[in-house]
């Protein structure tokens, strides 16, 4: 075991991967020499060489369309996309292609491929450094999409796509890339080392996609939550002193719809909570799933708490950021709904 | 100080719309055997010649001259001749039976049969072809069933693809034939990721990506040409130039003014412009591009110069946008009138037996088809399951699928 931030977690899963087998292929821009933008893929052109992990043009459609073309052939390219802010040029070869290989061509052509993009904002990155495009992704028939919340599911959820055979789109909350983030921007930021996540083991493991983790349990009310919004849940129930049971969905495709409906049936009230903007936004069809599940067991309305349906802002971070005392307002809500 | 004179918007034309009269007259093309054969190791920027200019085997008299003549043997061009009679063939009993309302759509290649048919025999086993719809001559030269290629199209109880694709859209790995995309130029950038993945890998294998003069406007084929060039890939890019994309003229994608294939130079890759109606010059080319990629030298770009005879598609109709007299007067003529000519020049077929070629193809033909309509048609007969629709979305069911296909009913 070792104490790993998720950027060190992810590192590790790359490592593993490369040096097990090797038809595994990293690229991305500035991933090779430099090691990315944020360190995730550092040492490993050092350790297997610039045929297995190396720097891309800076062209997301031709990164991703290229790592199409080599899982066609036969290899695993695990691809970066600097940030999902910039991944729309990639997003034809994302819908059209990559998720569409399998059926279009009966099963002759597949696409074993794991494309990352840090995502998510709370870091003052404006307006194309911290959208959450996960909606764009769930939409789309024959795509996984998962979320890390921290350092030891980042690292067993990163090792399970890889091997994985369909494409999984990777969303990495960079917010929580150092540490746990729980929105009280005014608080110092605390690190990975001082979280019982963040003890990671050193081999190779992986988490199953498909199934949530039951964070924080309770009896008063769900939260559904995934990647930064786990920890500001967490942290709202705490603060308001609720009995919050808050799940970490960790793959919203496929979803884990036993656990998500066991919990709410259990609380008979639900709060969705996520970074990305409230219309057509992913809490859109966790709380129709909620509605069309457990609708007798329902005491309250289910509550979306979300970011605006505005461009994420730079000056009014944490007037758009979910942050705790929105949550504590939504707990009360459906408390006393 | 004068004042300014108000701009005004430039927007390509072609020469020549309904009711005009073709005029190819500034379509410069050299005689055949005029253009030189670099060596495959020859600099990219000391055969930017080869981009402006055509490469051509076939002369007026039917003969094969020049430094790109001499590849293929008699037997060779027969069979490469029987290829793009069958693909006419297929073409016109496909394009019936679309008209028959047996299916609900077909693309046909008239005029652009040496292209994909002379390729095809300058690659290998092995190889992978990123073709677009309108390649259908890579499948017919490798022997792919015919049967097989109309139950796709028919969309029938046979069709490999289960009914899930818009007829011509074939995918045939074991034909390195890689799945066809209604979305245009995507595979492009895929082709040079195969070549750059069987690099990794230190295969042999080399890639061929395809790409329409239209397409070439989209961010997909400087995707393709930047990753290609950057990283030497084994991969052939092919540029389909037949003048039209639908409705619109090539010059809307900036051709003419400047070759297609010109756009290699930016990117240092060696390109070539070739004949596309010429069978022994399309082949000679892809020869020689292919041989550059196996020796590791990297990528080529080939720009073939033809004409779309036909419609776009069956839901097309030309001549309400272009002259119906273009294509007699195109003046690299028509691809199977050239072959069958030199061969009878050659000694080495006649009037008798092309009738003859013809009427056994024929018969091939309208045996497939009787074949696969046994299996169903888009309208009438078995068909794929509805169960089947929910198959292949992932490697395994998820479980929301699962719900859907039991709410559906399959």
């Amino acid at each position: 075991m070792a104490r790993m931030t998720m950027i060190e977690a992810i590192r590790s899963a790359h490592d593993l991967a490369m040096e097990r087998d090797e038809r595994v292929v990293v690229f991305g821009e500035d991933v090779g020499y430099f090691g990315g933008v944020f360190r995730c893929t550092a040492g490993l052109q050092k350790k297997y060489g610039s045929s297995r992990c190396f720097d891309a043009p800076i062209n997301e459609s031709g990164i991703v369309g290229a790592g199409i073309g080599m899982a066609a052939y036969g290899l695993k390219p695990v691809v970066e996309i600097q940030f999902a802010d910039y991944m729309y040029p990639a997003y034809d070869q994302i819908v059209s292609e990559a998720a569409r290989m399998r059926h279009r061509s009966a099963g002759q052509f597949t696409c074993q491929m794991v494309i990352r993009m840090p995502t998510g904002g709370g870091i003052f990155g404006g307006q194309t450094h911290s959208q959450s495009p996960e909606a764009l992704f769930t939409h789309v028939s024959g795509l996984k999409v998962v979320v890390p919340s921290n350092p030891q599911d980042a690292k067993g959820l990163l090792l399970a796509a890889i091997e994985d055979p369909d494409p999984v789109i990777f969303l990495e909350p960079k917010r929580l890339y150092n540490g746990p983030f729980d929105g009280h921007h005014d608080r110092p930021v605390v690190p990975w080392k001082a979280h019982p996540l963040g003890e990671v083991e050193d081999g190779p493991y992986t988490v199953p996609l498909g199934k949530a983790a039951i964070r924080r349990p309770g009896s008063a009310l769900t939260v559904l939550a995934y990647g930064t919004m786990v920890h500001v849940a967490e942290a709202a129930a705490e603060d308001a002193g609720v009995d919050a049971e808050v799940i970490d969905l960790r793959t919203l495709i496929p979803y884990d719809l036993e656990t998500i409906t066991a919990s709410v049936k259990k609380t008979g009230r639900c709060v969705v909570v996520h970074e990305a903007t409230r219309t057509s936004g992913f809490g859109a069809e966790l709380s129709a799933l909620v509605q069309e599940t457990c609708f007798y067991h329902l005491e309250a309305p289910v509550v979306r708490v979300t970011g605006w349906d505005t461009p994420y802002p730079h000056a009014q971070e944490w007037a758009y950021f979910p942050g705790p005392d929105r949550i504590r307002r939504a707990f009360k809500a459906v408390l006393e709904g | 100080m004068t004042a300014p004179r108000p701009l005004s918007l430039h927007v390509p034309e072609p020469g020549c719309r309904p009711g005009d009269t073709p005029d190819f007259s500034d379509f410069e093309i050299p005689r055949a055997g005029a253009v030189r054969r670099p060596a495959i190791d020859e600099a990219p920027e000391d055969m930017r010649d080869m981009a402006f200019s055509v490469v051509r085997v076939l002369n007026k008299a039917g003969e094969a001259v020049g430094p790109w003549a001499g590849l293929l043997d008699a037997e060779a061009l027969r069979t490469g001749l029987r290829h793009m009679l069958t693909l006419r063939q297929f073409d016109e009993r496909m394009l019936k039976a679309q008209r028959q309302g047996k299916t609900s759509f077909y693309m046909q290649h008239l005029g652009e049969e040496a292209v994909s048919c002379a390729f095809h025999m300058a690659l290998q086993d092995g190889d992978m072809h990123f073709p677009t719809y309108r390649q259908a001559g890579l499948l017919i030269a490798s022997g792919y069933p015919m049967t097989d290629m109309m139950n796709q199209i028919y969309s029938n109880a046979a069709d490999p693809l289960k009914g899930r694709q818009l007829p011509v859209m074939y995918s045939a790995r074991d034909h390195g034939f890689f799945t066809i995309s209604g979305n245009l130029g995507t595979q492009f950038i895929q082709a040079v990721g195969w070549a750059m993945a069987s690099a990794i890998s230190n295969d042999t294998k080399i890639a061929a990506g395809w790409i329409g003069d239209g397409s070439t406007s989209e961010s997909d084929f400087h995707a393709a040409m930047v990753f290609a060039s950057s990283y030497k890939a084994p991969v052939i890019l092919n540029i389909v130039n037949n003048q039209w994309a639908i409705s619109t003229f090539q010059g809307v994608a900036r051709g003419g003014a400047v070759t297609f294939a010109a756009r290699g130079h930016g990117f240092g890759i060696p390109s070539i412009r070739v004949d596309g109606n010429d069978y022994l010059a399309v082949h000679a080319v892809a020869s020689w591009a292919a041989e550059r990629a196996r020796s590791g030298l990297g990528p080529t770009l080939i720009e073939h110069v033809t004409y779309r005879a036909g419609g776009h598609s069956t839901s097309d109709d030309p001549s309400a946008y272009r002259s119906k007299e273009e294509f007699s007067a195109w003046p690299l003529g028509e691809p199977i009138d050239r072959l069958k000519r030199h061969l009878i020049t050659i000694g080495e077929w006649s009037e008798e037996r092309h009738t003859q070629a013809l009427a056994e193809i024929t018969d091939e033909v309208r045996a497939c088809q009787k074949k696969a309509e046994a299996n169903g048609t888009l309208i009438s007969g078995p068909k794929p399951s509805p169960r089947s629709m929910f198959d292949d979305v992932y490697a395994e069911m998820p479980p929301h699928l699962q719900r859907q296909r039991q709410e559906a009913g399959f």
